[in-house]
């Protein structure tokens, strides 16, 4: 004979006071200390739009392959090029297929199509420049979304839902940046190291840089910026005392397709 | 009714296992691609849309055209077209079902699909094109279904369908505009980026459907007792004409805006599909054949003497119905994604599983066709029609 129904009931909430004790619990045995563990966290990097400005004058090319070393580890995102086993390894052609990427270099003519000139000066024309999501202001990534999977906060950062994506693309084709991967596969053979605080991910959904939205909520700075030694530049756009607007208004700078009217967040100081 | 579909010749039992065949290959590779994932295609970060999208945009002009024949039977009164209005709204349904298994065969996350409803995102085009084609599929199945029905029993059909088969006139051209919409308004995909996409999805469709309708119906003259009428196939064969003239024609409209103007970002897509750039050029010889016999078949329908000919006007229609799916089936996707929005040359080609999985889902389509259309024929044929 097992107990009736109103005994469970009893039991239960006996068990559910206790659940609720478990604070009190604490209090008697280490007073103090469970408000002095959350008081702790720091406070985390708030704005009310955030930016990002490229020095591209101060930002030479090894410190920005360590930015994006530095980002790809924390992220767990996976480099093809190189299997964990070397029995995964994929073809040259299933290389580029599969590439996720959250930030990356590339030529002028090809981060700003349309922009380069016959007689540009040498020095930009063999520059690499560091390429990321540009937060826009007016994604079209989230306008075509069918699910709310991407979406813009308050604050500009335009995140990804990897949990609701049902890796239909349509992302893909609506990003004029190219800054979104697919995962064509599992890539966790291709993860070096796997880091604890960010998870990994399974086939089949969508994923970019979130301006380390993880890093802003623990009061981090992105962990590119972190990298640069000062060449990429964060802060609040709406903000007149903060460093990118700063930058902005003592530089030139130029955004990346800036007539397709997406309102790009990240800006290059040439 | 369904009990018809069930009892056949040995010919149709023989088609509907080889169909069956292609299904269960589909299924495997189908199976195949959930473990591993949709890098088993050819599609890549660059394309990143490839074969199975491209098959659901051409099924779905296939899928709008059944409202040539019936608004001129309904709005129109045309009486010859009665006898085959259930021919054009069953390949409607085997086409619709058609694209949406294309749409979850590209899914990377198909457990998740359901998601589009419980988070329903209105400004999303992909959400009005799920609501499209299910309405427009129901619409088919059940005006199709009913009517035939009533034939059967040689009755009026009932009043309530009548409603139901208005709105299902305008809904056929929605469901093509709404999957241009997908495409025409992305900014910086140059080749989408264009107002003609929809009336250009439209013309194609108007002219590939109806044909492959022509097709069916000298087929269904041939293997059954059921003849569909030489009147409705001059009558649909003029359609055709009408529609793939249009359709050549914006398709010049949408060439000279391209190279008049000059604008490098919707000239480089052109130039990748009819010439090749840095020598990567794999669809220029499929495109180049799709425009010219897409012109000749234009030209040819034209003439009265080959599209009074039925030999000659199926040949032709065959052409109409190749050309166009080049054109929207091959050169549409991958068009759009190449070059890439950092105008580099990344080129697509599908891949073996991901062709038999697209044979799969074109098995399940022309599977449902054919018991639909057994049903239709086997109810035409005892009414003595």
């Amino acid at each position: 004979m097992g107990i009736n129904r109103r005994e469970f009931i009893k039991l239960a909430g006996l068990s559910t006071l206790f659940g609720l004790g478990g604070k009190a619990a604490w209090e008697l045995l280490r007073p103090g200390q469970l408000e002095a563990a959350l008081t702790a966290a720091p406070k985390p990097l708030t704005a009310k739009r955030w930016a990002m400005v490229v020095d591209m004058r101060k930002l030479d090319e090894a410190t920005a392959k360590r930015c994006i070393e530095v980002c790809h580890r924390i992220h767990n995102v996976p480099n093809f090029a190189k299997p964990k086993n070397p029995k995964d390894a994929v073809s040259p052609e299933e290389q580029v297929r599969w590439e996720v990427k959250w930030i990356w270099l590339e030529h002028f003519h090809n981060a700003f199509p349309g922009m380069d000139q016959p007689h540009m000066a040498e020095r930009l024309q063999h520059m690499n420049f560091l390429l990321l999501c540009n937060h826009c202001d007016n994604p079209p990534c989230v306008r075509v979304c069918p699910t709310k999977a991407t979406f813009r906060r308050e604050d500009g950062v335009v995140m990804m839902d990897m949990h609701r994506c049902i890796g239909c693309r349509y992302c893909m084709a609506g990003c004029p940046f190219s800054a979104r991967s697919f995962n064509w596969r599992d890539p966790r053979p291709f993860v070096q190291q796997e880091y604890p605080d960010y998870p990994t991910r399974e086939p089949g959904m969508v994923e970019k840089c979130d301006f380390c939205a993880k890093l802003l909520a623990k009061g981090q700075m992105p962990a590119c910026v972190v990298e640069s030694q000062g060449a990429l530049i964060f802060g609040d756009l709406a903000d007149e005392t903060s460093p990118v607007r700063e930058a902005l208004k003592n530089n030139f700078a130029i955004r990346r397709k800036p007539f397709l009217g997406t309102n790009p967040q990240v800006y290059y100081i040439v | 009714m369904l009990e018809y579909a069930l009892i056949g010749s040995r010919r149709y039992y023989a088609l509907v296992g080889v169909l069956l065949l292609f299904i269960l290959v589909g299924a495997f590779f189908y199976l195949k691609q959930l473990q591993f994932g949709l890098g088993l295609t050819g599609m890549g970060r660059d394309v990143s849309w490839g074969f199975y999208i491209a098959q659901l945009t051409y099924l779905v002009g296939v899928a709008a055209s059944a409202v040539m024949v019936v608004l001129p039977y309904y709005l129109h009164n045309y009486k010859a077209f009665g006898r085959i209005t259930v021919l054009g709204e069953f390949l409607a349904v085997a086409s619709v079902t058609m694209c949406l298994l294309f749409v979850i065969v590209d899914l990377g996350r198909p457990d998740r699909m359901f998601n589009i409803i419980k988070y329903p995102t209105p400004n999303s085009v992909l959400f009005w094109d799920m609501i499209v084609l299910n309405t427009y599929l129901f619409l088919n199945i059940v005006i199709g279904w009913v009517v035939l029905e009533a034939e059967k029993n040689q009755v009026a059909p009932p009043k309530w369908v009548k409603p139901l088969i208005y709105l299902s006139i305008p809904w056929a051209p929605s469901i093509h505009t709404v999957t241009a919409f997908l495409y025409a308004g992305l900014p910086g995909r140059g080749y989408w980026l264009t107002a003609i996409m929809a009336p250009r999805f439209l013309s194609s469709a108007f002219a590939a459907g109806p044909a492959l309708l022509i097709l069916l119906a000298l087929l269904v003259r041939k293997y059954t007792k059921f003849d569909p009428g030489r009147e409705q196939i001059q009558t649909l064969a003029k359609i055709v004409t009408y529609a793939i003239i249009v359709n050549v024609f914006f398709f010049f409209c949408e060439i000279f805006t391209v190279f008049y103007s000059q604008i490098p970002d919707h000239m480089l897509h052109f130039k990748y599909l009819f010439q090749g750039i840095e020598g990567k050029g794999r669809l220029v010889p499929w495109m180049w054949f799709s425009i010219v016999f897409m012109t000749i078949a234009a030209l040819l329908m034209v003439i009265p003497r080959v599209r009074q000919n039925e030999t000659t006007l199926a040949l032709t229609c065959g052409l109409i119905i190749l050309t166009t799916w080049i054109d929207k089936g091959l050169g549409l996707m991958t068009g759009g994604f190449v070059p890439n929005p950092l105008e580099k040359v990344v080129e697509y080609w599908p891949t073996m599983p991901e062709l038999f999985i697209t044979l799969g889902v074109y098995g399940i389509g022309f599977l449902i066709l054919t018991v639909l259309y057994k049903v239709a024929v086997t109810v035409k044929e005892e009414i003595g029609a």
